[in-house]
């Protein structure tokens, strides 16, 4: 649901954060992540229908959208799980469209999958070792992860099943940050989570990106994407609504975006938005 | 004290058999294929050893130095090739690839080596002899090897797999294949390491049961892939242990057949294969998947 609009206070907190990097978004140099006329079908239906946009270093890129909108699905296409049946993903000025995910991975595009998908029956500290096992050069060590969440260290001998929701989620945030990643691409990490553990996820992005790293993530709670991100993109049955940064958002543009109303700027904006 | 010695030799023949199966259940526990060419692969690596002491006259164990890496390396290109081919269309296509392979495998040493059935003869007092406890129990050295190797591979497999960087992708891969790949892990990779021990350790089976006992081109299917399925099916699906324990439960209730009446020896052994299959078929062990 869309629930930004009654939070007045985080709605005041993503508008100052924008106006820190002045408004408009620094599209200086390559772009770290760019995706190109993408379509992606699963079986007869059009998942994902002529998406553009471009993420460029440094950058919370987030992606919003309803149930079903296509977000989880561009995710994957970007991580190399899904073939796309058009279009092309860059990373860094190269295409990487037909790289296998692990080769993706090894290069510096690293996922977090939605419902976490630990590897059940390893232990904590061998599911990170699992995420070291073909890092590039970085600043991630499992010191360094233990050091950010503070209670892994004393338990990481356990069984990663044995985790609540959110350990979990911390888990598999610390899996794919030891993989040293250039682009970190979160899909729905707040799905099954209580607010609060939500809350907590998200505030140690800051931290995490202290690190140098660009952030594409997938969120349905789009109050919490407006508060974290720097850029926008809504999309709608798998095109693109709106894009832009929070500060050019209005309540009923992204309500109108977000559930494609009549009467709203909705008819044709594919094009429009994704022109940079 | 024949029914001691019916159980001695039971537990003992447990050992070959757990080596039959270890590799079985490892391949299913990993990549979730069920090899049919299971057993003709042990019957192929036996019939690499006879020709290679043949050709070279080297000794019997020099020429496992050979066999095993060989089967390994054969391993990891099978799995790359047809098996990850067929793993790519679903599971269920593993079968019927797996099953053509063991009909090639089978009907091409029939070709090259007749029917006759060979053993690999190793000349050696330790294979040949054996040791009485009182008088009616005769322990033949050889089965006794053949335990204590079929424990040391259990220990060793369960130790890569524990600790070893490979051991841990291995594990990861058989959780969670996409999760692995999203670590930058190739995953046909992994599964080529595994079928790589796997077939290992089949060859390992393939020479064992060819110094026991007699290898022919039907041995494959016939004995050594029937016993590998007991084994893994009575000690639990996917769990390393569990062959051991179900080989020594096969091998026990064989002996004890044997006992009542000597051609009720491999009736026995699966009517206890069909009696855990109906009451406990997740297998006596029931922790799930070791690998």
């Amino acid at each position: 649901m869309v629930r930004w609009a009654a939070n007045g206070a985080s709605r005041e907190r993503a508008v100052k954060g924008a106006a820190e990097v002045g408004g408009e978004r620094a599209e200086s140099g390559t772009p770290m992540l760019e995706v190109r006329d993408l379509v992606v079908h699963h079986g007869q239906l059009r998942a994902l229908d002529a998406v553009s946009f471009r993420v460029f270093p440094g950058e919370i890129y987030a992606i919003i959208g309803a149930n079903g909108a296509g977000k989880s699905t561009l995710l994957r296409t970007i991580a190399g799980l899904h073939p796309p049946a058009a279009g092309s993903v860059l990373f860094d000025g190269t295409d990487v469209t037909r790289l296998r995910p692990e080769r993706r991975a090894r290069r510096g595009i690293v996922m977090v999958p939605e419902g976490r998908r630990l590897f059940g029956s390893l232990s904590v500290e061998e599911n990170l070792r699992v995420g070291a096992a073909y890092a590039r050069q970085g600043p991630w060590t499992i010191e360094r992860v233990y050091e950010t969440f503070g209670w892994m260290r004393e338990r990481r001998n356990q069984s990663a099943a044995q985790l609540s929701g959110g350990e979990q989620q911390a888990v598999a945030i610390g899996r794919a940050l030891l993989g040293n990643p250039r682009v970190l691409l979160l899909d729905e990490l707040s799905l099954g989570l209580a607010p609060v553990v939500v809350q907590r996820i998200y505030g140690m992005l800051p931290q995490i990106l202290a690190a140098g790293l660009t952030v594409l993530l997938v969120e349905q709670d789009v109050s919490q994407a407006l508060r974290v991100a720097s850029h926008i993109h809504c999309l709608l049955e798998g095109r693109t609504t709106l894009e832009g940064t929070p500060a050019s958002m209005t309540a009923d543009k992204v309500e109108a975006a977000y559930f494609g109303l009549a009467g709203a700027t909705v008819p044709g904006p594919a094009q429009e938005g994704s022109e940079p | 004290m024949a029914w001691v010695n019916a159980i001695i030799q039971g537990v003992l023949t447990g050992g070959l058999y757990a080596l039959f199966a270890c590799g079985l259940s490892l391949m299913f526990g990993v990549m979730k294929v069920v090899n049919l060419a299971h057993g003709d692969l042990a019957v192929v690596a036996g019939y690499i050893a006879i020709g290679v002491i043949t050709v070279t006259h080297v000794p019997v164990l020099w020429s496992f130095l050979i066999v095993v890496p060989v089967m390994a390396v054969l391993g990891y290109v099978l799995q790359r090739t047809v098996i990850q081919s067929a793993l790519d269309r679903s599971v269920l296509t593993t079968l019927i690839v797996t099953f053509g392979l063991s009909v090639v495998i089978e009907n091409g040493l029939l070709q090259f080596f007749t029917a006759n059935s060979r053993a690999i003869g190793t000349g050696l007092p330790l294979v040949s002899d054996s040791f009485s406890i009182g008088s009616q129990i005769q322990i033949a050295y050889l089965l006794v090897v053949i335990f204590a190797v079929a424990v040391v591979v259990l220990l060793g497999l369960q130790y890569f797999l524990s600790v070893s960087r490979y051991g841990r992708l291995i594990r990861a891969v058989a959780d969670d294949r996409e999760a692995a790949q999203l670590a930058g892990a190739d995953y046909r990779h992994v599964f080529g390491i595994a079928a790589a021990l796997a077939f290992g350790t089949v060859a390992l089976a393939g020479l064992a049961y060819g110094m026991y006992s007699q290898l022919s081109p039907t041995t494959g299917t016939d004995t050594i892939l029937l016993f590998a399925f007991a084994a893994v099916v009575i000690g639990g699906l996917g769990s390393l242990w569990g062959t051991l324990l179900g080989g020594v439960v096969l091998g026990v209730a064989q002996q004890v057949g044997a006992q009542i009446n000597i051609s009720y020896e491999v009736l026995a052994g699966y009517l206890v294969f069909l009696a855990v299959l109906v009451l406990r078929p997740q297998g006596l062990t029931s922790r799930r998947a070791q690998s």
